[in-house]
């Protein structure tokens, strides 16, 4: 909890030193109109692109920093975010936590979603609160492209992307418990709430 | 922006207002003047920067003109012409444009006067600015290939701006005998869409390979190299056989004789400068300067537009911006993505303009995907900065780059989905 005050503060203070002391760098609002081509307008996406709207700043600033570093693996990513300073980071993780997220207009089985609202409360709701709305502890998954979701999910298991603790003993617990399935199912549940 | 600056600028917007209300504009801006921004061209760059300009200041009166009533975009009809998608689905239409406030005309501009600041329509129509931003596209430079015209190419396609050209390549294909060649040939730099022609060559290859197995597809270029190229020659080769006897996709470079001279639509050839190509169809992708109206606005320098970096204004006209694959904006390549955020730039910068500010620093960004083959994407991407006392784009040291050459089956496929979902991303940001 105190870290996380910590980096907050940190991420404030950091958009105040861009803006003041550092004339040349360009506005948020213009780093960010770069990404829209394949993120979406402001952030919201409408195919298999992740949405980055409402993100949690710490989480975009933690996400774009494991692509810069390739402790994060990528297929475009890990090439772009090289691109950024620090401080350029930070800005347009203000920026873009400031947008609302859209959800994403996608087909789903309504069957496996009603089985994944279950699973979802049982396994993931304690940290991906709000049926996967709420951004502040955690990713955006509500609305969030199944497609993506899935490769988030087939990184995770290979090792591409780290894994926090409590997630790994979570979807093992599922998937000890509902077989391989389950997974589908949640991600049927997420890409339902539009 | 000084004090004369300003002046002038009431001043004209002033003027800019009388002539408005000659012309029977009606506008209602909600800022003393409305201040006045006539677009030309809807394609991706004309298109997002009217969209953009409404979204960022709404006081704004933005009209954009185009001829046509619908945008067929040149990225991703390659696979039109592969059948992995209809015409339909690169066709884009104003209405959403219009929901955000766009003065959409459909009519086709004959000159700019940057003096009066008014822009002339067949129409009939002069219509004032106090900016204009023009984004013409490219145009051809038939003459460099003997025997090519605008009238040839309804036999010999050129399908370098999709739509009826696509639906006319796509009908040859499917005609063709099994066993049939069809020729594509390149231009030299710089062009529209780099890596298009070899991305042309892969989808081509993609449906003969389902359909016609025993046919081919000969790349005959006016270089020694190309984009992505690299990757392309290693997608070719897992698919297509590249490099073997039966390669179904055959790379003749310049200085092995690839750069055709001229082409004779009645017995289907063309000549090289050391042999004759025969062929059952046969995509000619001429050598590209800036849109007409580029020219006939007096706003070209050689083939191209040269343009201030941070804002697209003209370099030759002041009030006037260029944008897309018209302008001079190298290192960025002629591409979609390109034109979509120099339009942001430029936008952000009219808007500043307008409104008495400094114009910020601007940031730029492309990615250009091809897809190779069925699950299967590769693309280049670089962030850019502008060097402002150079006037140059600049790609960002120790960023950027290629798919890597061991990308697994996973990482290709991905690829492959993530082209799909820019397009519908960049569509829905330019035209939605």
């Amino acid at each position: 909890m105190t870290l996380k005050k910590t980096l907050r503060v940190a991420l404030a203070g950091g958009l105040m030193v861009g803006s003041l002391a550092v004339q040349a760098d360009p506005s948020p609002q213009m780093l960010s109109q770069t990404c829209a081509a394949c993120h979406g307008t402001m952030g919201s996406s409408v195919a298999v692109i992740p949405t980055i709207a409402g993100a949690d700043p710490e989480y975009f600033v933690e996400t774009m920093q494991a692509f810069k570093s390739g402790e994060r693996k990528a297929t475009v990513m890990d090439r772009v975010a090289k691109g950024y300073s620090d401080e350029q980071i930070t800005a347009m993780a203000n920026y873009f936590a400031a947008q609302k997220p859209v959800p994403m207009n996608q087909p789903f089985s309504a069957a496996k979603a009603q089985q994944g609202v279950k699973l979802h409360n049982d396994y993931c709701e304690k940290c991906h609160e709000d049926g996967g709305t709420n951004t502040e502890a955690s990713a955006l998954l509500a609305g969030q492209s199944t497609l993506y979701l899935k490769y988030s999910m087939e990184d995770f298991k290979a090792g591409h992307r780290e894994v926090p603790k409590k997630m790994r003993t979570q979807v093992k617990k599922m998937l000890d418990q509902h077989g391989p399935s389950s997974i589908e199912a949640v991600l049927n549940y997420y890409g339902s709430q539009q | 922006m000084n004090k004369i600056n300003r002046r002038e600028f009431i001043k004209l917007s002033a003027a800019a207002a009388a002539l408005g209300t000659l012309a029977g504009c009606t506008g209602s801006a909600t800022r003393g003047g409305g201040a006045k921004v006539v677009v030309i061209g809807g394609g991706p760059g004309g298109a997002t920067a009217a969209k953009q300009l409404r979204m960022m200041d709404p006081s704004i009166q933005v009209t954009l003109v185009e001829a046509n009533k619908h945008y067929h975009t040149c990225f991703m009809s390659n696979e039109v012409l592969s059948g992995e998608r209809t015409l339909d689905s690169i066709q884009f239409g104003y209405d959403g444009l219009r929901g955000h406030g766009v003065n959409v005309v459909h009519d086709m501009v004959t000159g700019i006067d940057p003096k009066a600041r008014k822009v002339m329509t067949q129409g009939g129509l002069s219509l004032p600015y106090d900016r204009c931003i023009v984004s013409p596209g490219v145009d051809f430079k038939w003459e460099a290939i003997e025997g090519y015209s605008a009238d040839v190419a309804e036999r010999i396609p050129h399908a370098w701006k999709a739509g009826p050209q696509t639906a006319i390549l796509r009908r040859q294909l499917e005609a063709m005998p099994n066993g049939g060649t069809v020729i594509i040939a390149a231009p030299g730099n710089p062009f529209r869409c780099p890596p298009g022609p070899y991305e042309r060559a892969s989808q081509i290859a993609h449906y003969l390979k389902q359909h016609k197995p025993r046919s081919k597809v000969l790349i005959l270029d006016a270089k020694d190299k190309f984009s992505k190229q690299g990757l392309f020659t290693q997608g070719w080769k897992r698919l297509y056989g590249y490099d073997t006897d039966n390669s179904m996709i055959e790379w003749v470079s310049a200085a092995g004789g690839g750069k055709i001279e001229s082409v004779d639509p009645g017995s289907m050839t063309v000549q090289g400068p050391v042999e004759t190509f025969k062929a059952d169809v046969i995509n000619i992708i001429p050598p590209q300067k800036a849109g007409k109206l580029a020219f006939a606005a007096g706003l070209t320098k050689g083939d191209w537009c040269p343009v201030n970096k941070k804002t697209f204004e003209s370099l030759i006209h002041a009030n006037i911006h260029v944008l897309g694959d018209a302008s001079i904006a190298a290192g960025m390549p002629k591409s979609g993505y390109s034109a979509n955020v120099q339009a942001k730039v430029c936008a952000m910068a009219v808007a500043d303009m307008l409104n008495d500010r400094e114009p910020g620093t601007p940031s730029y960004m492309n990615t250009c995907y091809s897809v190779v083959g069925e699950e299967y994407g590769i693309s280049v991407s670089v962030v850019y900065a502008l060097d402002e006392e150079k006037n140059a784009i600049v790609g960002v040291k120790g960023a950027g780059g290629l798919t890597p050459s061991d990308a697994t089956p996973e990482m290709l496929a991905r690829e492959a989905h993530y082209a799909h979902g820019w397009f519908a991303n960049i569509t829905n940001d330019i035209f939605g």
